[in-house]
């Protein structure tokens, strides 16, 4: 029940990509490499006192969680847009020779909107902390 | 690159441009004047020179198309944006001194405002698909933010974030219909759709109408259909209530703006199909609106199944499937829109420090202490349910008309039946104002703006139930064949 | 089968079971790490499509920035009694046979599809010979400018939510 002009083997070669899974696998193997190295070689001579979160010597109390700050919020979402601005401005440099003066001005556009968008939010105080 | 060509761009976008100006004005005057009352003034400045802008851009009886055949400037899209600069002066007209009593006066909010309405100018003259979903969002992003503006209340959190889920999901599934129309027929642009739809030969194919469906559904969801309307009381009762009715005009003129052109243009010759769709939908919606609304005592809640209801309405002008039928919806749109923000604006005065006033209990005798209003309320209410010579008869009449003269005629008399159904909860408002005694004194918010917007809206629906064809010319002549 | 199909073939359906996955683990950061995962392998999926700048784009801004915003909202919600209450609302069976039966549907219509509309200009040959980010450059700021003027509107009104929902207020 396959779709029949299947043209998807004309241009992809895979080849093309096994860098980046050679470089995945090695991530890969370091990382856990290294965990599984430690896990193998550490001593294993846990008591219960050993066990117990550090408090400077007191016994832990209640849950260890504490108030969130919202301003954590704001700024991961500020980021966010903000990265969708810069990935905007990558295919325009690339391709800056090709689009000329019409090109700069439309991305000048784009940039001065989220400029506005940031003045905003600078004097609005989200920028600070505390 | 073509400088003659972008400048007859520009020109031709100018109406929103001077949109975006405003509202970025906007948001930067709000850091450093206090007075709200300033920026709300700036807005309807603003948005009158846009309406000059679309006003002077009307001349051009052929249709425009520009930025690539993404943007077309028509009397459909003229007329439609009309509708959208009204709504956001009518809405910031009552929304000043109510937005104070709520203590969610935020600057932002004319802003947030503006950007609405440019998404909805922006879905109008949409005649791409990317366009269409991008004037979506910016409409459906901002009025989400709109929704839920009263941070300490409850219910607005609720109210928005409700609507921002389903949003998202139908924005998903419209995504998703784009996308299999566009593998289907090789291009998101509306003409070019209808022209490889035809030489394709694909206008049976069961695949197209999957893409069809799902375009149906994502439209349904915003202007409230059911059943998609499952948002709709929730996200009615708990926004402010100058923002529901903001949202219950302009998202649902929008979303009907949209299907109307690409149900019409791309998908013009499959009428047979998305009918079938369209005419249980519209009976269903009508039968939800209309009986639901019965039980409620909340009066927000029954103005949002009101709202859904006269959806349902609407929709019959796009099964008849000819041109006046669209130009039915379009001029029902207009009338709607002057009826519910009337009503809203009354309940808006009936909301007051420490007293919410939204039950229908608030409203027992309010003809005694305040007969103007209970007048005013009364002019509503009929025209809601559609009682000459208001001007709410008038929209359901023409839609009626051209969906008979399509030959759905058992469409018409459902429709009346449930118009007939639905009179008993707007007049119980009716009743319970004039016939029955207050339990409590109740005292009106009123301002200057509301009553200049209470004074145009009322106007309005008596004028055009009386002498209706000013307004009817005028969308004969918007939308031609 | 050659090797890309069966590479697509790995990838779909890994992509199928990681959703899964996302949906209906306990833990929350769980969920999210699953999540991550999965926009990997999306990022892959585009590889096939010789879209090799909308991949880099999905893992810059979707296992970048946006997986980083879940995890805060995660933190900030502060969830630890949700991880042993019930998941799933009590109608889970129904939701089950819908999906099921409209992944049939769907597979269904879409298998037996046989009409496919003329390739465009931008095939690709034309692409591989460019190279995508120079083709998306030329593209986007020349024929698609509207949709980009109305995104960065878009991001400037999700800036404005950003702000206005979430902070305090010194009044």
């Amino acid at each position: 029940m396959c779709i029949k002009n299947s043209n998807m083997s004309e241009t992809f070669v895979p080849s093309d990509y096994f860098p980046v899974v050679i470089f995945f696998i090695f991530a890969l193997l370091i990382g856990f490499g290294t965990l599984l190295l430690g896990v193998v070689l550490r001593p294993k001579r846990p008591y219960t006192q050993k066990l117990y979160p550090y408090e400077s010597g007191n016994p832990p109390v209640g849950e260890p969680r504490y108030k969130f700050s919202v301003k954590f919020y704001i700024i991961a979402m500020l980021f966010v847009v903000f990265d969708v601005e810069a990935v905007f401005l990558y295919p325009w440099a690339v391709a800056y020779n090709k689009l000329g003066i019409f090109g700069f001005a439309e991305m000048m556009l784009f940039v001065f909107i989220l400029l506005i968008g940031y003045i905003y939010v600078w004097k609005k105080g989200a920028f600070d902390w505390e | 690159m073509n400088t003659a060509n972008y400048l007859v761009d520009i020109t031709m976008i100018m109406p929103e441009l001077t949109l975006i100006c405003v509202a970025l004005i906007l948001l930067l005057l709000d850091l450093v004047v206090k007075n709200k009352e300033v920026l709300a003034a700036v807005g309807i400045a603003g948005t009158l020179v846009a309406l000059y802008g679309t006003y002077k851009l009307f001349v051009f009886h052929a249709p425009q198309s520009v930025f690539a055949d993404m943007f077309v400037l028509d009397g459909y899209s003229n007329f439609f944006k009309l509708i959208f600069y009204l709504n956001i002066i009518l809405t910031i007209l009552i929304s000043l001194k109510y937005m104070t009593i709520e203590k969610a006066s935020f600057g932002e909010y004319y802003s947030l405002l503006i950007f609405a309405t440019t998404g909805m100018m922006i879905m109008a003259s949409a005649a791409d698909l990317i366009v269409l979903y991008l004037g979506l969002e910016l409409m459906a992003l901002s009025t989400y933010i709109l929704a839920g503006l009263m941070r300490k209340q409850l219910r607005s959190n609720e109210a928005a974030l409700k609507y921002f889920f389903l949003g998202a999901f139908s924005s998903a599934i419209l995504l998703y219909g784009i996308s299999m129309t566009y593998g289907l027929t090789g291009t998101t642009n509306l003409r070019e759709i209808a022209a490889a739809l035809q030489t394709l030969n694909i206008m049976e194919s069961p695949a197209v109408f999957l893409g069809l469906i799902f375009l149906i559904v994502a439209f349904g969801f915003k202007v409230a259909l059911a059943p998609f309307h499952m948002w709709a009381p929730d996200v009615y009762e708990g926004a402010p209530t100058s923002i529901t009715a903001f949202m219950s005009v302009g998202p649902k003129a929008a979303g009907f703006a949209v299907m109307g052109r690409v149900l019409f243009e791309a998908f013009g010759g499959m009428q047979m199909q998305w009918n079938s769709i369209l005419i249980p939908l519209a009976v269903i919606t009508m039968a939800v609106g209309s009986i639901i609304a019965l039980a409620q005592t909340n009066i927000k809640r029954m103005l949002a199944y009101s709202s859904i209801a006269h959806a349902g309405y609407m929709l019959l002008g796009i099964i008849a499937g000819t041109p006046e039928g669209l130009a039915s919806t379009a001029n029902y749109l207009m009338i709607y829109m002057f009826m519910n923000i009337g009503a809203f604006a009354i309940v808006i005065m009936l909301r007051r420090e420490g007293f919410q006033g939204e039950n229908l209990d608030d409203y027992m005798g309010l003809a005694k202490s305040h007969p103007l209003a209970s007048a005013l309320m009364l002019i509503f209410m009929f025209s809601l349910t559609g009682i000459p010579p208001t001007a709410g008869f008038i929209g359901k009449f023409y839609v009626f008309m051209e969906v008979i003269r399509s030959g759905y005629t058992y469409l018409a008399i459902i429709a009346v039946i449930f118009s007939v159904i639905s009179a008993f909860f707007y007049l119980r408002v009716v009743m319970y104002m004039y016939m029955k005694d207050p339990k409590e004194d109740v005292t009106l918010t009123t301002s200057s703006t509301l009553s200049i917007a209470l004074a145009i809206t009322a106007i309005m629906v008596l004028i055009l139930g009386i002498f209706p064809s000013f307004l009817l010319n005028l969308v004969r002549s918007s939308i031609p064949g | 089968m050659s090797t890309p199909q069966v590479l697509f073939a790995y990838f779909a359906v890994a992509m199928t079971i990681l959703s899964l996955l996302v949906v209906t683990r306990r833990n929350p950061v769980h969920s999210v790490l699953w999540m991550l995962v999965l926009f990997i392998h999306i990022a892959a999926l585009y590889l096939f499509l010789n879209a090799e700048f909308i991949a880099a784009i999905q893992i810059i801004i979707y296992a970048g920035a946006i997986l980083v915003l879940f995890l805060f909202v995660i933190m900030l919600l502060n969830l630890r009694k949700e991880e042993t209450e019930k998941r799933f609302q009590k109608q889970w069976l129904y939701s089950i046979a819908i999906s099921v039966l409209f992944v049939f549907f769907l597979v269904l219509i879409v298998g037996n599809i046989t009409v496919i509309p003329p390739p465009g200009p931008y095939t690709a040959d034309v692409i591989k010979s460019e190279g995508h980010i120079m083709t998306v450059g030329k593209v986007l700021y020349s024929e698609f400018l509207l949709p980009f003027e109305i995104a960065s509107l878009i991001l400037l009104v999700a800036i404005i939510g950003a702000v206005v929902l979430a902070k305090k207020r010194i009044e």
